[in-house]
């Protein structure tokens, strides 16, 4: 049975149909990717799985699971973590405390608890610091533990979404265009980690992306959408050579 | 410059930063403490009328500095708990347990009005709020039976354990419970902010959406954000009714709700500090200008001439100049001031150039 499952999603904002009729599965441990145009509708279908769109059609599986009716904040402690393609990190707070933020799900203490520091609160703050220098130590992200967001350069603040995503020992990440607006070598270096978190953590990786090099290397399938409709599924070189593809990129050539 | 070398993790979780601030703290407690035996008793009846609204702005601060929700009508909240203080003490319910009940009526009071708050933000949040505070001097009038409407109560002095604390027989018994109420108050406070319950207000104060996807239950937590808000001001409120004495609803007119948020910018939103220095500003500051009135009279033989309005002005004056130069308020100034010194010659000017407004309304995506 595969981890994720989408079935038939659709969704439409006034008479707009932003995504319509759109069917896929996530294999647990496969890096699975969306591509499309932009306005294609990929960051809505994040945004329906993360619950904050309410699809007006379809169904969203996790693990056999409907997550469909569920509440935006009851999908993270299912063991879902997303990123988001405008950075949406905490902007006044260390590296540390945006991972430690990240572990909210996974929180067993009472606000009682917290407000007495209760040794049960005690011990779950050492658990969530050994987690999230865990963390830490998987991205390289060592120099920066105790900078703050605000002052951080782009590349890093990409990185550090990733690691907040990940302090929350999630099964699927979401990442939202993991590789916008980094340079080559930091798109290669989030190419690296992508594959060590599926490879040595045993993530499944569900993810929307345009860099077509990092779709390339790390993907083991492909989606294309365009105008919300599955335009085509498979390897990513299968997707790229398949004609519809090419016409809704590159527009279709008249017949001569 | 001085490093934090962090050798477990014991040391990042502390209540204190490091030995040295702990000593600090721990002095300045007992330098507070020791105020009764060095402080004419005007001072100390000032200083613990400062008390009372540091407890006031640790309440506000939880809910505006920390959570992000402006509110205009606290005073409302420390209405409920000044008037249910005087009801329980009126009924001979001792104060040992009428205090906590005045402030967790006012708590309870608080969470209720989560209910509709939780849909607003913002600018329309503070005006709910306001509207809030605005209906609650109508609701004491209203209900005079209880709250004396116009004519107001009296309220006898506290008793615990048969010790008798009158406001002005024992004003140095009266500041030491104020004190150690506030000291309380501010231990809770720390532990709130180094433990998830904390972390997912300042969470929710940041970024809104992003808070649900870490697993953040908005509604709730902001509903505990309040409630506890009001809580802490309401037990300011029971404090204040016996400082007061007598009181009528004029003790809690929307200016007082308006000074609270004053107070808690100027001390700096976001920080705990932030509420004892903004309370000791707007607290002290009128002493400040009755003692400066009294000197110029004396040095230009003015007479007692007063100024109507000066105080008011001088509050507006203030909000403006902090809004347009600091608005971290004094404890981010003082901050700055700090690390320019623990940095000399190495600070720069951009150092703590802001890159996004501290206060986020409306930003849902």
């Amino acid at each position: 049975m595969s981890l994720l499952s989408v079935e038939n999603l659709s969704i439409s904002f006034g008479g707009v149909k932003a995504v319509d009729g759109v069917s896929f599965e996530v294999e647990a441990g496969e890096v699975f990717t969306i591509v499309g145009p932009n306005g294609a509708g990929k960051s809505t279908i994040f945004n329906m799985i993360s619950r904050i769109y309410d699809p007006t059609g379809g169904i969203i599986r996790f693990d056999g699971q409907d997550i469909t009716g569920l509440r935006p904040d009851q999908i993270a402690p299912l063991g879902i973590a997303r990123t988001f393609q405008n950075i949406e990190l905490f902007e006044h707070s260390t590296v540390m405390h945006n991972l430690l933020v990240g572990q909210h799900a996974r929180r067993t203490t009472s606000w009682l608890s917290d407000l007495f520091f209760l040794p049960r609160t005690r011990r779950e703050e050492h658990d969530m610091r050994r987690r999230a220098e865990e963390v830490i130590e998987f991205l390289d992200l060592q120099a920066y533990r105790n900078k703050m967001i605000a002052g951080l350069p782009y590349g890093i603040r990409k990185v550090v979404e990733v690691a907040r995503a990940l302090a929350s020992r999630p099964r699927i990440i979401l990442l939202d265009e993991p590789a916008s607006g980094l340079s080559v070598e930091e798109t290669q270096d989030m190419a690296y980690w992508i594959e060590d978190m599926q490879r040595d953590l045993g993530i499944t990786i569900l993810m929307v992306e345009h860099d077509m090099s990092l779709v390339n290397q790390v993907s083991d399938r492909v989606l294309a959408i365009a105008d919300g409709r599955m335009l085509a599924t498979g390897t990513a070189a299968e997707v790229q050579n398949h004609p519809d593809v090419i016409s809704a990129y590159l527009g279709v050539e008249e017949d001569a | 410059m001085r490093v934090h070398f962090k050798t477990g993790y014991a040391q990042d979780i502390g209540l204190f930063e490091d030995a040295r601030s702990a000593v600090k703290y721990l002095s300045l407690v007992i330098l507070a403490l020791s105020a009764p035996f060095w402080l004419d008793e005007y001072l100390l009846g000032e200083i613990t009328y400062v008390l009372i609204f540091v407890l006031a702005g640790l309440g506000l601060m939880i809910l505006a500095g920390h959570t992000g929700q402006p509110s205009l009508g606290h005073a409302a909240f420390l209405a409920c708990g000044a008037y249910m203080e005087v009801i329980l003490q009126t009924a001979g319910v001792p104060f040992l347990l009428s205090f906590p009940l005045a402030g967790l009526f006012a708590g309870c009071v608080g969470a209720i009005i989560a209910i509709p708050a939780l849909r607003m933000s913002g600018i329309y949040l503070a005006i709910a709020t306001m509207a809030f505070g605005i209906m609650a001097e109508d609701i004491i009038i209203l209900l005079a039976p209880w709250t004396g409407g116009i004519e107001g109560v009296f309220v006898s002095s506290i008793v615990i354990f048969g010790m008798e604390i009158d406001r002005y027989g024992d004003a140095d018994k009266f500041y030491w419970l104020c004190l150690i109420v506030v000291i309380l108050v501010t231990l809770g406070y720390r532990n709130l902010l180094r433990s998830p319950t904390g972390r997912a207000f300042t969470a929710i104060r940041d970024s809104e959406v992003s808070a649900r996807a870490m697993g953040v239950n908005v509604a709730r937590t902001k509903t505990l954000a309040f409630g506890l808000s009001c809580f802490v001001t309401g037990l300011a409120g029971a404090l204040l009714a016996h400082y007061l004495t007598a009181f009528n609803y004029e003790a809690f007119l929307i200016l007082i709700s308006i000074q609270l948020l004053l107070m808690v910018t100027v001390g700096g939103l976001g920080s705990i500090h932030g509420a004892y220095l903004g309370a000791i500003v707007v607290g002290l500051l009128p002493v400040v200008i009755a003692s400066t009135r009294q000197l110029m009279a004396e040095l230009f033989d003015m007479g007692n001439t007063t100024i109507p309005g000066i105080e008011t002005a001088i509050f507006a004056a203030l909000i403006v100049l902090f809004i347009i130069f600091e608005p971290l308020g004094i404890y981010g100034r003082w901050m700055k001031i700090k690390v320019w010194f623990e940095l000399f010659p190495l600070a720069r000017k951009d150092m703590f150039r802001r890159q996004k407004s501290y206060l986020k309304t409306e930003r849902m995506k």
